[in-house]
């Protein structure tokens, strides 16, 4: 297998506190790897610096084989999409969903102006939602729905490589799981490679294939999903997982 | 479940808003003394209405149209966002003592020593005692320690807890509701508790009301209702808890 994406030595600094301290990562093409780590780890910071949006203090990204400079080109941009954690704030209240999902479309030249809106009721498809959606607005929507409708904006671009900030945290447990699984699907029909955040292993361990743990800005432990759940190497790891809240029964 | 003496009684309670829709509709529940009763449910099902209208802090605009609640007891809550449950421009042990001596009605200087004293039992930094800090310089855990330790210098029969560690990392979390168990355990009081976790609530909880849409659909003892839920909801909720595989500790693990 390939490698997707490739981050090496990032370090990123906000005045004297270091969020990212030397890191070094990579994306094997397909897969999807999970980072965890408490709030302040630098696990948000990193996803920022991927997606172009944080420029880091030292070390190189490469995408595929070429390596991302300061100033990325738009193909580049338009390779790496960003899912946030608070649809709320993420999409334009002003914009119906119809303006919302074009404007990537035409800015990246993805389909001709007479196309868009066929593509608009495609990805609106994709992510099971009904195409009457198109001239409504954001706060006609319920959480989970706006989640969707920002997945298929950053989908819009047909990008290689999604990450998926916390994209479940503000929604409640019954909607997370179908989250889950249409972030699993899309990702299978559409060959993405993802980076998913989340402080909630159960949702780390749903839908990872690798897991990264961070702490104070350092990568702890790289690991398969499996091996991590079951003989986690490091004491840091160990703790993160003895911490979860478990039912008293099975519920499987 | 019957009693002679529950420390807090719901009946029939319906809240809704002044154009009539019913927001909650025909709660009933009964607390007994030093019980623990998890409330869960999706966000907008009527949860935390339930637990305010008990200390009367509906928001604006919703009323109590019918019900009544027989409470017995001293209530005390603590907020889901602990920044937003602390005054900010005042320092955190000043504040705490101000409610000491308000609550328990002791002198300035008594209510500063008890103050300091509930900081250390619930394991805040010993530096407090010589530099009072202000909420912004204190982490999420630290100020939520502060919030509990504010409800239990009212010294409640009933504590109100309205989803406390949701906004908590997973193991400042799991130190939260040791402490809240153990006070539980060492001071007796009955908690109510607000979640849409259903791990934390049936670990917290002996007994467990699952809310709709302003209903309580389903209750029972924590074990029963989760090996056999008879509720569609309650399954579903049941299933959407993500599980994990047990773990083993490797002997030699790095630091």
């Amino acid at each position: 297998m390939s490698i997707a994406l490739k981050v090496e030595n990032i370090t990123v600094s906000y005045g004297n506190f270091i969020a990212l301290d030397n890191v070094s990562l990579e994306f094997q093409e397909h897969t999807t790897l999970g980072l965890v780590g408490e709030s302040g780890s630098g696990k948000s910071t990193l996803a920022r610096v991927i997606a172009g949006l944080i420029l880091p203090d030292e070390g190189q990204i490469l995408l595929g084989s070429q390596t991302l400079s300061r100033k990325r080109s738009r193909e580049q941009h338009k390779m790496i999409q960003m899912v946030f954690q608070n649809p709320d704030s993420s999409l334009n209240p002003k914009h119906t969903i119809r303006q919302i999902l074009a404007e990537g479309l035409l800015f990246h030249n993805i389909v001709r102006h007479s196309q868009v809106e066929n593509r608009c009721r495609e990805l609106l498809f994709r992510v099971h939602l009904d195409e009457s959606s198109l001239d409504r607005y954001p706060h006609e929507f319920s959480g989970g729905q706006r989640q969707r409708i920002a997945l298929a904006r950053a989908l819009s671009v047909e990008p290689s490589i999604l990450i998926a900030d916390e994209p479940t945290s503000a929604l409640d447990v019954s909607v997370q799981l179908s989250m889950l699984e249409l972030l699993n699907t899309l990702k299978a029909e559409l060959n993405l490679t993802m980076l998913f955040i989340s402080h909630d292993l159960g949702v780390i361990n749903a839908i990872s294939d690798t897991v990264a743990v961070m702490r104070h800005g350092k990568l702890v432990e790289i690991n398969q999903k499996e091996r991590f759940f079951s003989h986690p190497e490091t004491a840091y790891s160990y703790e993160l997982l003895s911490a979860v809240p478990k039912m008293p029964i099975s519920n499987r | 479940m019957t009693s002679i003496n529950p420390i807090l009684k719901i009946e029939n309670l319906t809240l809704g808003t002044k154009t009539n829709h019913n927001l909650v509709s025909n709660v009933n529940l009964t607390v007994e003394p030093g019980e623990s009763i998890g409330l869960v449910g999706e966000s907008g099902s009527g949860k935390t209405l339930t637990l305010r209208s008990i200390l009367g802090l509906l928001p604006p605009g919703i009323k109590q149209l019918s019900g009544n609640i027989k409470n017995n007891g001293n209530c005390a809550m603590i907020f889901q966002n602990p920044l937003g449950a602390l005054d900010p421009l005042c320092p955190v042990v000043s504040q705490l003592a101000e409610v000491v001596y308000y609550r328990q009605k002791v002198t300035h200087k008594a209510s500063r020593t008890i103050a300091l004293e509930l900081l250390e039992s619930l394991g805040l930094p010993d530096s407090l005692k010589q530099t009072d800090r202000y909420p912004s310089q204190l982490s999420g855990g630290q100020c939520q320690r502060i919030v509990i330790a504010m409800a239990l210098a009212c010294k409640p029969s009933i504590l109100l807890c309205d989803e406390p560690t949701t906004a908590l990392d997973v193991t400042v979390q799991q130190q939260i509701i040791d402490i809240i168990k153990s006070l539980q355990r060492e001071l007796g009081f009955a908690i109510v508790f607000v979640t849409h976790n259903l791990a934390i609530a049936s670990s917290m909880c002996s007994r467990l009301c699952v809310m709709k849409e302003g209903k309580i659909i389903e209750q029972g003892e924590t074990l029963e209702l989760l090996q056999n839920p008879q509720n569609p909801y309650t399954q579903m909720l049941i299933h959407s808890v993500l599980p994990l595989p047990d773990i083993e500790r490797s002997v030699d693990l790095c630091p």
